[in-house]
């Protein structure tokens, strides 16, 4: 199983309608089915729906949902559940399904990954900069003696080398794809040994006639791509699969096209290995490279894969968090290493404030870290259609809640940003929690910290900066707490 | 090896012409309709007589499952569905079928509809198979308009075919999963019993048959069971689809009779292995579902039910991938541990965790990160999910694990050494001793 969900809300077009010719389509397919059976109709109405905008958006679900009188319910775990359905956008000109199992893998498909990830992305299911290609790898597509082969919208392209996928992909990407063959790309027929028949050589009476007359009208050599039964003069119109910035006027003009809205940022796969990441690291770390459900891959090309991507996988937690503790704290301005915990130095042309905060101007803020693997996955991660229940389930945290915490400061408080770890963001949450001075977090037994960092969503950072011995090593240079050495307030 | 005159699927490569005018000039639709006057019972002893087996990978007698639909028509009508889910790795010969001879499959649907007393067929086609479903529409509309399908047709049997198509869901090939897909659910697989033949689609009496087990069905009517019982060994009757796939020289789908060495198969249709017999390492018989075996032991069996499973493997559909000596075999297996994790439905929980499980510890087999009691593990947890889920996909997910521990389990121990070795170095042995 893998976990797919809807797109963001950010890029789901607010209506949806069948063209002229779809939705007369879409009657005939109902009818093709049982008095009450409509609901039969449902995959190919979704992927009818598909074909026309490029992807199953939500609005196209709540319409075959009425349009067929069910559940809204049982039209997304149709949706959902088949994984021919895509759930986000896909490339504008092509989006390349490479099939990585085992019979292509063994003839190279291995390669033509290779080749997605160096002209398209580094990752499938992400478009190219341009929105234009992007690509994913997908479970057996049928075409095992033809491996390696991709498929694009509704052909395939068989027995291919990575040379000829990079043109492929160039044609596409080109607008020129009518000048790609689709079938085997090297010169044999459909699923015919290459180099000559092996059967089916028999002195037919029609045989000679009815290859003669093929070979009138079809390609030189004999090899009309997909022949004439499966080929492109059929009455189905040329699907849109693939093509959201469509222009059809059912759908409302006025509103953002799918293609044009911003580019989901958070895509299945993304979604998987974040969503598995405390399970990934609480055993074994580095065991099983990829986390528990790295989409597609199971290759260990770790090499393949660039360094940003890196940040965002799981087992390269402390690389992600030292990459984003960089980005805010200037080098050398790590608390730790200047000596005692205690910032020491003060460069020329900086205030005291940069040096203690370890921030400038325009450095990133805590808050724009989201992305960075040791946060939470923000809203936009959150299932669509949670409903208000959930919310209001208490959550259990792990670890005691602090006995010390206090409706306001003693005095003057203390400036929490000298913690590392601990940036303007953390800071106004611990204030609001109750925290405002480091003898409170001296005072922390272990336990108390590890609630502090379930409700912080630190994953950890916070017990492994060992904040209570920060706080001990700063308390002496602060105010100490009032009436300390008369016992327990 | 098969002689021209004996293959049922004379255009199975589509180099002759498609159109019915033509298929019918090579004999399809010939007596069709004499054969549905000899009546049911004739049609169903004939079926039994050929010896026919199920294509579609389990080998269930096709005569004796027509026969379980009730005898006569209830309040419920009967329904013929046709399983053209293709999915299982390795296999591709359903789509040959259906994209250059469909009429063999359309006049199946017709005479084995008769049989069960089905108005009407369903198609189930794999949803990425767009082009096969169009060029399989295609011949139905012909058909539809030269008058051998729907209502007072010349093959006199009302009958309707429906084509249908799926989104990408391997446990559709299931046939109760196909059933529910077809219903507009989740495939999700039912409990059995109730078998379909009972309650099957939208609750009536179903059968569910495999694409070329029907395409096979009116050549073998025509020429008659014992015919096509004299075809192979007994037990293992008539002709099959083979698809090779993987090192071969030339990779193909090919129709032979079963029973063939795979030898024979090999050199004759595919140039032999890559870099010749000796390069072979092993194979896997009959789609990724079955466990595979090391080439020595395949070279000369026969390729049939019973030849194969001599050797603790399976026919399944047919479907040959052939390894040489260059594949990290533990790695292929791993693939396909992926496969089966990516396939699960989700709904039983041995299948659904299990799947994922061995995938994982497959991964860390292949790169040797693992300790060899693990393989003992490993092996149990197949043991536990094979035989408790509701459909055989939990089974198929275990044995290509299981025949990879049984023939390689060297290779795994080699792993697991080797980076047990390096483990400790700071750098890798090799780059430290250059």
């Amino acid at each position: 199983m893998s976990v797919r969900r809807l797109a963001e809300e950010a890029v789901q077009p607010a209506g949806f309608a069948f063209s002229e010719e779809n939705a007369a389509w879409a009657e005939a397919t109902i009818r093709k089915y049982p008095e009450g059976r409509q609901q039969s109709a449902v995959i190919p109405l979704l992927m009818r729906a598909q074909d026309q905008d490029g992807w199953v958006t939500k609005a196209a679900i709540e319409h075959v949902a009425e349009m067929l009188d069910m559940p809204l319910i049982r039209v997304l775990e149709v949706a959902t559940f088949y994984t021919q359905f895509q759930l986000n956008p896909v490339g504008t000109k092509a989006h390349v399904q490479v099939c990585g199992t085992t019979p292509c893998m063994l003839r190279g498909a291995e390669d033509l990954k290779s080749v997605c990830r160096k002209k398209i992305h580094s990752e499938q299911f992400h478009r190219n900069e341009a929105g234009t290609l992007s690509w994913e790898e997908v479970e057996c597509l049928g075409a095992c003696v033809n491996a390696p082969m991709v498929m694009i919208f509704e052909d395939t392209y068989e027995d291919l080398t990575p040379e000829r996928l990079e043109e492929i992909i160039d044609l596409f990407e080109a607008g020129r794809r009518d000048e790609v063959n689709p079938g085997p790309q090297n010169g044999r027929h459909l699923s015919a040994p290459l180099g000559g028949l092996t059967s089916l050589t028999g002195d037919y009476d029609d045989l000679a006639a009815e290859q003669k007359r093929e070979g009138a009208h079809g390609p030189a050599n004999g090899s009309a791509p997909q022949g004439e039964g499966a080929g492109r003069s059929v009455s189905t119109p040329p699907s849109e699969a693939g093509r959201p910035d469509t222009e059809s006027e059912q759908t409302d003009p006025t509103l953002p096209t799918p293609g044009a809205a911003t580019d989901a940022k958070v895509d299945e796969s993304v979604e998987d290995r974040e969503s598995d990441e405390l399970a990934a690291e609480g055993h074994k770390p580095g065991a099983g490279q990829e986390g528990g459900t790295r989409q597609g891959s199971t290759d260990a090309e770790e090499g393949n894969v660039p360094d940003e991507v890196d940040t965002k996988t799981s087992g390269n937690f402390r690389r992600a968090e030292a990459a984003a503790e960089d980005a805010v704290i200037p080098s050398g301005k790590h608390l730790d290493d200047a000596g005692g915990g205690q910032p020491s130095r003060l460069g020329e042309g900086e205030t005291p404030t940069e040096v203690l905060t370890g921030r400038r101007e325009g450095d990133l803020t805590e808050g724009e870290r989201t992305e960075t693997s040791d946060v939470r996955t923000g809203p936009g991660h959150a299932d669509h259609f949670e409903s208000e229940a959930e919310e209001a389930t208490p959550e259990r945290r792990p670890g005691d809640k602090p006995a010390d915490l206090l409706d306001a400061p003693r005095g003057e408080k203390d400036d929490l940003k000298q913690i590392r770890g601990i940036g303007p963001v953390i800071e106004g949450k611990l204030n609001d929690l109750g925290v405002y001075h480091f003898w409170q977090i001296a005072e922390w037994r272990e336990t108390e910290l590890i609630w502090i960092d379930d409700y912080l969503n630190f994953r950890g950072r916070a017990v492994r900066e060992q904040w209570i011995e920060q706080a001990r090593g700063m308390r002496s240079g602060s105010a100490a707490r009032p009436g300390e050495g008369e016992g327990e307030a | 090896m098969l002689q021209d005159k004996d293959r049922i699927f004379t255009n199975i490569y589509g180099l002759r012409d498609k159109s019915l005018k033509a298929a019918l000039k090579r004999g399809h639709f010939d007596g069709t309709a004499d054969i549905i006057g000899k009546g049911r019972d004739w049609i169903i002893n004939e079926m039994k007589a050929s010896g026919l087996r199920g294509r579609g990978g389990a080998g269930f007698p096709t005569g004796l499952k027509w026969s379980f639909m009730p005898k006569e028509v209830g309040e419920r009508p009967h329904y013929l569905v046709i399983n053209a889910d293709e999915s299982e790795p390795g296999t591709c010969k359903d789509r040959e079928i259906m994209r250059n001879d469909p009429f063999t499959l359309i006049e199946g649907c017709i005479i084995a509809g008769f049989s069960m007393l089905a108005h009407t067929c369903y198609i189930y086609v794999r949803g990425e198979y767009v082009r096969e479903r169009q060029a399989l529409q295609r011949a139905i509309d012909e058909c539809y308009e030269q008058g051998y399908l729907g209502k007072d047709n010349k093959c006199g049997w009302d009958y309707d075919i429906v084509v249908h198509h799926g989104a990408g869901a391997y446990i559709c090939g299931e046939e109760t999963a196909l059933l529910e897909s077809l219903e507009g659910k989740k495939g999700q697989p039912r409990l059995k019993p109730p078998f379909p033949a009972n309650v099957g689609l939208y609750g009536c009496p179903t059968t569910v048959n495999n694409v070329e087990s029907i395409a096979v069905a009116p050549t073998i009517l025509r020429r008659g069971g014992s015919w096509f019982a004299g075809i192979g060994r007994q037990n293992n009757t008539g002709t099959k689809l083979f698809c090779v796939s993987g090192h071969v020289e030339r990779p193909c789908t090919v129709e032979e009779a079963m029973g063939i060495s795979f030898r024979e198969l090999i050199e004759k249709h595919c140039g032999g292995i890559r870099g010749g017999w000796d390069n072979l390492l092993a194979v896997i018989p009959g789609g990724s579902s079955v466990p595979l075996v090391p080439g020595a032991d395949i070279v000369d069996a026969p390729m049939d039910f019973d030849g194969l499973r001599e050797i603790k493997t399976s026919l399944g559909t047919a479907a040959v991938i052939v390894m040489d000596k260059s594949t990290d075999i533990v790695k292929a297996i791993a693939r396909i541990s992926y496969f089966y994790k990516h396939e699960s439905c989700g709904q039983c929980t041995p299948c659904r965790e299990g799947t994922g499980w061995m995938w994982r510890v497959m991964e860390r087999m292949a790169t040797g990160h693992a300790q060899k009691r693990e393989i003992d593990m490993l092996l149990d947890v197949t043991k536990q999910v094979e035989g408790h889920t509701i459909c055989a996909l939990g089974d198929a997910a275990a044995w290509p694990i299981q025949g990879l521990v049984r023939h390689f389990r060297a290779e795994i121990e080699r792993r697991i050494d080797e980076y047990s070795h390096n483990a400790h170095e700071v750098r890798p042995v090799l780059e430290a001793a250059e």
